[in-house]
């Protein structure tokens, strides 16, 4: 295995692009070297990306956010003003791992390591985030829920990195919001995930988006989800109809942390708790 | 397979080593800085026995490449007695009993020194979350608590 540290996200795709075996990108490394050490994936070049000038900042601009690939969760819990502004979002990253693997997880990585129980990655879709993707043509701007196709798998290229994270900014009288469902209450994978970003007026509900994890191969953004609670002051019938597409979407497994049908009925009844949560945000920003 | 070449700070003090990519911190600090207080429990980043701090930061040894110490700060259980002079949360452990294979115990001292660090004040709950990635198979987890507890406690009373 051949260790890179490159000093620009060029560089580190022309690495990746005239690598001739397994390649992969070293943030974090809590899910990379997890599968080095368990002899799952030994890459023959390994591309360390955080000598990389700007990957450990947090910008706020009028536009939006940028998250560098490398800002650990610990770091954007310690972030007041990112908290104060997509508390799902960060509160979905905090939820992964112990202490010491706040310490060194990113977003990209979860995003990338592309399981479908990413707790961050249905908060990103919620709040409707964007990667920039850089490859040898240049840098393209990508939805979160375009990145993953299937479990472990992208659809980034070989000569492609994410680069930053884009969020934008929270509108006034929106709030978001996510929630998982796990056996036990501390370090253990998402049977179900939920996460919901929405806007109101008054006590309308304008506009929303409703994304499911660990319930499909991806990450799913729900539109009917939305659908059943725009227009609505989020009443028992809202939820109700929340509910059901919510569970309607999912398209689970069956595994040791959860039946299929189980989940199937877990997604509705996150899906009303999020929803619930993201609403009183909304309402009292 | 070439070596890497690598600076770093130990505990305080300037170090060089050479590293195969392949080998981790924990294997750099065990088996080529005889610093072998960081454990190896699972190697994969779920029980805390091989915490340590990079920079100021709580990680798992064993998760973190010998390659990416280069520039940074590292310290270990080893770097926390002054001399023969045992840290208070150390002495506070042996007091509470708050160990019995010792193995998670480095870790355990390691993961709360960066907590009492940061919130010198933390409830019961906050302590056994921040403690939940650090496992401790002899279950002696009432005892390591109580030991934490105590030890915030006195150092709030000291400062």
């Amino acid at each position: 295995m051949k260790y890179h540290s490159p000093e620009s996200f060029e560089d580190a795709c022309a690495i990746a692009a005239n690598a001739s075996g397994t390649t992969r990108f070293l943030a974090g490394g809590t899910d990379v070297l997890v599968q080095l050490r368990a002899d799952i994936v030994t890459p023959d070049d390994l591309i360390d990306v955080k000598k990389i000038a700007g990957v450990s900042e947090v910008a706020k601009s009028d536009d939006g956010w940028t998250i560098g690939i490398a800002v650990s969760g610990a770091e954007m819990s310690e972030h007041a003003g990112l908290h104060d502004e997509w508390p799902g979002i960060v509160e979905a990253m905090d939820l992964i791992g112990s202490t010491q693997i706040q310490g060194r997880a990113t977003l990209v990585g979860n995003l990338c390591n592309a399981s479908p129980a990413a707790d961050s990655v249905p908060a990103m879709i919620a709040a409707g985030a964007t990667v920039s993707v850089t490859g040898p043509s240049g840098i393209r701007n990508v939805a979160v829920e375009d990145i993953p196709t299937a479990p472990g798998q992208t659809s980034l290229a070989k000569d492609e990195v994410v680069s930053a994270v884009h969020l934008p900014r929270q509108v006034t009288n929106g709030g978001d919001a996510y929630l998982r469902f796990i056996p036990r209450t501390e370090m253990d994978i998402a049977v179900v995930g939920c996460g919901v970003n929405l806007v109101v007026e008054g006590d309308i509900i304008t506009q929303a988006r409703v994304s499911l994890g660990a319930v499909a191969p991806t990450a799913l953004l729900v539109e009917e989800a939305a659908q059943a609670i725009i227009g609505t002051n989020l009443d028992d019938a809202a939820l109700d109809k929340l509910a059901g597409a919510a569970s309607a979407a999912c398209n689970p497994i069956n595994d040791k942390r959860g039946t299929i049908k189980f989940r199937t009925h877990v997604a509705g009844v996150l899906a009303r708790r999020t929803a619930k949560i993201a609403y009183e945000r909304a309402r009292a920003a | 397979m070439s070596k890497i070449h690598v600076s770093t700070t130990v505990n305080g003090d300037e170090t060089e080593f050479l590293c195969d990519p392949r080998e981790t911190l924990l294997d750099v600090l065990r088996d080529r800085l005889a610093l072998t207080g960081a454990k190896e429990g699972c190697g994969t980043g779920d029980c805390g026995a091989c915490s340590v701090t990079m920079d100021d930061r709580l990680v798992c040894s064993c998760l973190v490449l010998g390659a990416e110490a280069e520039g940074k700060s590292i310290n270990t259980v080893e770097g926390i007695a002054q001399g023969e002079k045992l840290d208070p949360l150390q002495e506070k452990f042996i007091e509470y009993a708050a160990l019995q294979c010792g193995i998670c115990t480095p870790g355990i001292l390691m993961a709360t020194k960066a907590l009492l660090a940061k919130n010198p004040d933390p409830t019961e709950t906050e302590v056994r979350y921040w403690l939940a990635g650090n496992l401790c198979r002899c279950t002696g987890y009432d005892k390591i608590i109580r030991a934490v507890m105590d030890t915030a406690a006195d150092l709030r009373k000291a400062s």
